[in-house]
């Protein structure tokens, strides 16, 4: 499993990477993949939202189950990755490239992790 | 209710092959190894190898069986060949479905009936408080082990480990030689697609496996979700999902297995009295954006009709499909409904079952 270092996680599986001008894409870690199984199906927010810390803002399903993506920031959603709606197995493929949506003017966040602490919080998740 | 858990003979193979473990029906089985789809599309292209060692094998025996098991199941026996195998439900006296099983035609004195392995127990009380005559039931499933091999390869896999192999769909040859082992092998399975159940000890399963891999290239381990998605994909219904305590056969589209015609049979008379069905199971295809899963209301101008037994993307098909029970009069093909999957309501189509069928 790999946990990149330039980026911070949650413990709802997400990870965040923040840009300069202060807003950041979030995307679904390797260990969430992982324990989704094949992803077949993503349905993300409306740009324009605004979204709470922990607020359920659209889910990914995969052969097994659907599963809720969780935002770990507040603000407003400004993007969202298109691209996953016809090619959804990229989360599966390639977890740190395919980020589901991007946050802006951001006010709040949840107690976020680095990789070294993510990693030792997925091992004691097993 | 407190139960410990088991463990099939293979399962060290399936921890060592990778494979992601659950607990089902009281075992603990791999729910996937490299990945659903990939097992999947295995298994319609090339072959895929499941342990199924969880499903129950009770063995039926004496003078009576046969007049027992035409008692017993809505199946009709009576002019069954041995070396057959043959589909049935089992039916409550409200015409409800405890277990749909598969019956191996050993001799006139001997059958071995083949359970669900959630439904066992429920299965072996029920069949022995009804049993009349000179007949045992026996439940023999610990000395058994099962392992599926399905898929267009699986011919040219067995060809190479076992001595015979039955022809037919639906027969089986008892004493093929495999490893070693004497086993019984049928050609049956729960994927719409060519392939082989062997049925053998307990203590030969893994040196079985291990000789189906080696002669089997091309052909991967599967796991319970491919399992499932296979199952459905070939329009299979599966028991706790299309068939349960209080669906009567003629509602899930088993009407093939009951044969009101003969002499009676437990839940005859209430199928009877229930009259024509008023739900049946339907194919859905999803053409919204989303996936139906189980429990999902389905819906027609508003109102509730039904819903979804069973709902996933299907690999090899590459969309969502469902089935559903629904009332009677919106089962026509081609019907266009809606299904209400977590508040987002997802347009659907009445499609025709089995959604795929192997090409023979």
């Amino acid at each position: 499993m790999q946990t990149p270092n330039e980026l911070l996680y949650a413990a709802s599986h997400e990870w965040i990477l923040f840009a300069d001008d202060g807003s950041a894409k979030v995307g679904l870690t390797d260990f969430a993949q992982h324990a989704l199984g094949d992803i077949v199906f993503v349905n993300l927010p409306e740009v324009g939202t605004r979204v709470a810390v922990g607020e359920s803002v659209g889910d990914v399903e995969s052969v097994k189950a659907v599963s809720d993506i969780y935002s770990p920031l507040a603000g407003v959603i400004v993007a969202v990755n298109e691209a996953l709606m016809d090619a959804p197995e990229s989360l599966n493929g390639d977890p740190y490239g395919a980020w589901l949506f991007e946050v802006g003017e951001i006010e709040g966040k949840a107690e976020l992790l680095s990789a070294v602490a993510y990693d030792a919080f997925c091992e004691e998740a097993k | 209710m407190e139960q410990s858990i088991k463990y099939t003979p293979l399962y060290e193979k399936h921890v060592a092959l990778g494979g992601r473990m659950v607990p089902f029906a009281g075992y603990m089985l791999p729910i996937q190894y490299a990945g659903v789809i990939e097992e999947h599309m295995a298994v319609r292209r090339a072959a895929g190898i499941f342990d199924v060692s969880h499903m129950g094998e009770l063995f039926l025996e004496g003078p009576d069986a046969g007049v027992n098991l035409q008692y017993l199941l809505t199946n009709d026996f009576s002019a069954m060949r041995d070396g057959r195998v043959r589909y049935s439900p089992l039916c409550n006296e409200g015409g409800g479905i405890v277990d749909d099983l598969l019956v191996y035609k050993l001799s006139d004195t001997k059958f071995m009936l083949v359970v669900n392995a959630a439904n066992r127990e429920k299965d072996f009380a029920f069949m022995q408080g009804h049993l009349f005559g000179d007949a045992i039931l026996r439940d023999a499933s610990e000395d058994f082990a099962q392992i599926a091999v399905q898929g267009p390869l699986s011919r040219g896999i067995l060809e190479a480990v076992a001595d015979a192999l039955p022809e037919k769909y639906y027969t089986f040859i008892d004493g093929v030689r495999i490893a070693g082992a004497q086993c019984l092998v049928s050609r049956t399975g729960y994927t719409g697609e060519l392939g082989y159940e062997i049925y053998c000890p307990a203590a030969s399963a893994a040196a079985i496996w291990d000789a189906l891999f080696a002669a089997g290239a091309g052909m991967i381990p599967c796991g319970l979700g491919a399992r499932d998605t296979l199952r459905l994909e070939a329009g299979m219904p599966l028991y706790g999902h299309e068939m349960d305590d209080s669906i009567s056969p003629l509602e899930t589209g088993l009407d093939f297995a009951v044969k009101l015609g003969k002499a009676d049979f437990i839940g005859k008379a209430a199928m009877i009295a229930r009259g024509e069905p008023k739900i049946v199971r339907v194919g859905l295809r999803i053409t919204g954006r989303g996936i139906a899963r189980e429990n999902c209301p389905v819906l027609a101008e508003g109102r509730q009709i039904g819903r979804v037994s069973s709902g996933t993307h299907l690999p090899y098909l590459g969309a969502a499909y469902a089935m559903a029970m629904l009332e009677r009069e919106y089962a026509a093909l081609g019907t266009v409904l809606a299904v209400d999957v977590r508040g987002r309501m997802l347009d659907c189509e009445v499609v025709e079952l089995p959604f795929y069928k192997a090409g023979k």
